[in-house]
């Protein structure tokens, strides 16, 4: 992992400070809608394209009604696009059958499923990102807890997330030392890989020592204690209902074809 | 290696998600009953430094690439598996949020694969058993090569058999095994390099680190993990040959449905007749079921045996395939249990 990608995860710290009606929402209205939208976008059939588009409107009204700028997320999928081109290219040379053809342009099977590849991957990935954008780690950690995730797993998270910045923190001013000083920048041998990453391992453990010792001067009696969130209101029950509804609809009927016929005035 | 929600279908996702909600659950009442009072933090910073770790690369010795630490052994060094469990789930959870590091439902895939396997199969089996109670820098440093290698690799046998049963890819099992099991090899014996070296420096720099592990090996049970992994192997064995002996691969069956016929236009050229006829000579049992009395030559018997009218659609559940995928699995057992204690000799008697 590139330390510039350390960069983008304080963004989406700010960003989910921020204040509008999707961050006043409930965390778990959001984070149900967020798994019944991945859900149901991964249970179509593999060669579906069109029916697939009108989920795009889920990230997208989140986005807007929540402010969070479409830079940030749209450079997070790009980063992780890598894999799902990897994995969906070989579809097109495996699957030559021709399923339409516009003109002289024929559309093979292959080249369909590797669209819907695609576009499964940017709505499922912006699904998640937008979510904690607009949510947050704390009280996205409240939530899990409140929906029966073992505690302890959800101290584990928040823990990671609360020194995730500190430590890598201390990674990049290791890196950037070490840089200085070598006379061939950006590969390490091996002996000096273990003696970096080891000062690096036995300066987090003492950290996790003090960070102890300054729990138990608090009062830690080692039951972790997770305060309370919010209360499901109104809002929360339309938000999940609306757009449940509109997920079930999307998934029986293929609502992009349905306008294309009605703008088109053809008959399906 | 990360699996990606675009290639998993709901089906398989929720499996892996109440397998590893099962697995998180199980451990977080494990680490509960563990009386060290500082492992919540222990724990929590440790998974910090796994991200700082990983931004940190060396340089792989004779090849121009490099690697870095996935983390799951080593956390299992450090803390046991039940702890090093939670704390790669909620690494992977963070990348998933944060990174689109894989996806939400993904997860339980990835958890399973980069968690459970190194922690609970590649550590006790493994480590455990090379690097043994004392702790000498070779053996220590071969142990954690062996047991990342197993770990990865048992993981990208996951991620292959995941991709294949959602059915959202195009790419054929067999091939996609023979991509990924080199590439994750390699990572994994780079990634044991990473382990044993940061392991060394610390039983040098501070030994007591590394006896700090709060559930030693010697009560772990390694016993009830194999006969999972027995029942485990035998049941997938069994299931997965009834599907693979009407449809090869799951995308010689998708292509089959689709195009009518069952290769693909493509697949004529040398290499793929070549790599059939290695294939047929090698495989004891071909196709997963009993050899054929007459002899089968390459793509000519292959063509004829796909064009039989008489062939049943899948699930084809005859005793013939279901035998071999048994004898398959139990066959790996005999062959990974004989290792195991050909290595455990190897460490009395030295």
């Amino acid at each position: 992992m590139k330390p510039s990608r350390w960069l983008t995860i304080g963004t989406m710290d700010e960003l989910a400070r921020l204040d509008s009606p999707v961050h006043r929402l409930d965390t778990r209205a959001k984070a149900i809608v967020t798994a019944a939208f991945v859900i149901t976008v991964m249970s179509f059939p593999r060669y579906e394209v069109s029916a697939l588009t009108p989920f795009l409107l889920y990230p997208l009204a989140l986005m807007a009604a929540g402010r969070i700028p479409p830079q940030p997320i749209c450079r997070k999928i790009l980063l992780a696009l890598p894999f799902a081109l990897v994995i969906g290219v070989l579809n097109p040379i495996l699957d030559r059958h021709p399923v339409a053809a516009f003109g002289s342009l024929v559309i093979t099977g292959g080249w369909l499923s590797f669209a819907s590849i695609i576009l499964r991957f940017i709505l499922t990935v912006s699904a998640a990102l937008v979510l904690v954008a607009c949510t947050g780690m704390f009280p996205l950690g409240v939530a899990l807890e409140r929906l029966g995730v073992p505690r302890i797993f959800v101290m584990q998270l928040l823990f990671l997330y609360r020194y995730l910045f500190v430590i890598a923190d201390e990674g990049s001013r290791m890196i950037r030392s070490v840089e200085i000083r070598s006379a061939k920048p950006g590969s390490l041998s091996l002996s000096i890989y273990g003696s970096l990453v080891g000062h690096l391992l036995l300066r987090s453990m003492d950290r996790a020592e003090r960070i102890y010792r300054a729990m138990v001067a608090r009062g830690f009696d080692g039951t972790e204690r997770i305060p309370g969130g919010s209360t499901l209101g109104w809002s929360d029950g339309i938000f999940m209902a609306g757009w449940l509804m509109f997920f079930a609809a999307a998934r029986a009927w293929n609502l992009a074809a349905a306008m294309g016929s009605l703008v088109a005035g053809t008959p399906r | 290696m990360h699996m990606a929600d675009a290639l998993v279908s709901p089906a398989v996702g929720g499996v892996a998600w109440a397998v590893s909600g099962g697995l998180i659950a199980y451990c977080a009442r494990k680490v509960k009953q563990c009386p060290r009072d500082d492992l919540v933090p222990m724990m929590g910073v440790l998974g910090s430094f796994i991200f700082a770790a990983q931004m940190i690369n060396f340089s792989i010795p004779g090849t121009g690439s490099s690697g870095h630490l996935g983390g799951g052994l080593l956390l299992t060094i450090l803390l046991g598996p039940h702890a090093a469990v939670l704390v790669m789930a909620s690494v992977l959870t963070v990348q998933a949020l944060f990174f689109a590091d894989g996806g939400l439902l993904a997860l339980g895939c990835n958890m399973i694969n980069l968690a459970f396997f190194p922690s609970f199969v590649a550590y006790p089996l493994l480590y455990r058993v090379i690097a043994g109670n004392r702790s000498g820098a070779l053996r220590t440093g071969v142990a954690s090569v062996a047991s990342a290698a197993a770990g990865l690799l048992l993981g990208a046998t996951c991620v292959v058999l995941a991709t294949t049963a959602s059915g959202i890819s195009d790419l054929p099992l067999k091939t996609f095994a023979l991509v990924m099991l080199p590439i994750h090899l390699v990572i994994g014996i780079a990634e044991g390099l990473a382990t044993a070296a940061v392991v060394a420096f610390v039983a040098k720099a501070r030994p007591e680190a590394l006896a700090a592990a709060p559930t030693s090996a010697a009560s772990f049970p390694r016993r009830p993990i194999l006969a999972g992994l027995a029942i485990a192997a035998i049941l997938a064995g069994a299931t997965l040959s009834w599907f693979s002996s009407t449809r090869p691969d799951g995308l010689e069956w998708a292509i089959a449905k689709v195009t009518g016929r069952a290769q693909v236009s493509g697949a004529g050229s040398k290499i793929h007749d070549n790599l059939a006829g290695i294939q047929d000579t090698t495989a004891i049992l071909p196709d997963y079921g009993f050899r054929p009395n007459e002899a089968r030559s390459g793509k000519a018997g292959r063509k004829a045996d796909d064009e039989d009218p008489n062939r049943q659609p899948w699930p084809a559940v005859s005793a013939g395939t279901s035998i071999s995928g048994m004898v398959g699995g139990l066959i790996t057992l005999v062959l990974a249990t004989l290792g195991g204690i050909v290595l455990s000799r190897h460490r009395t008697t030295t």
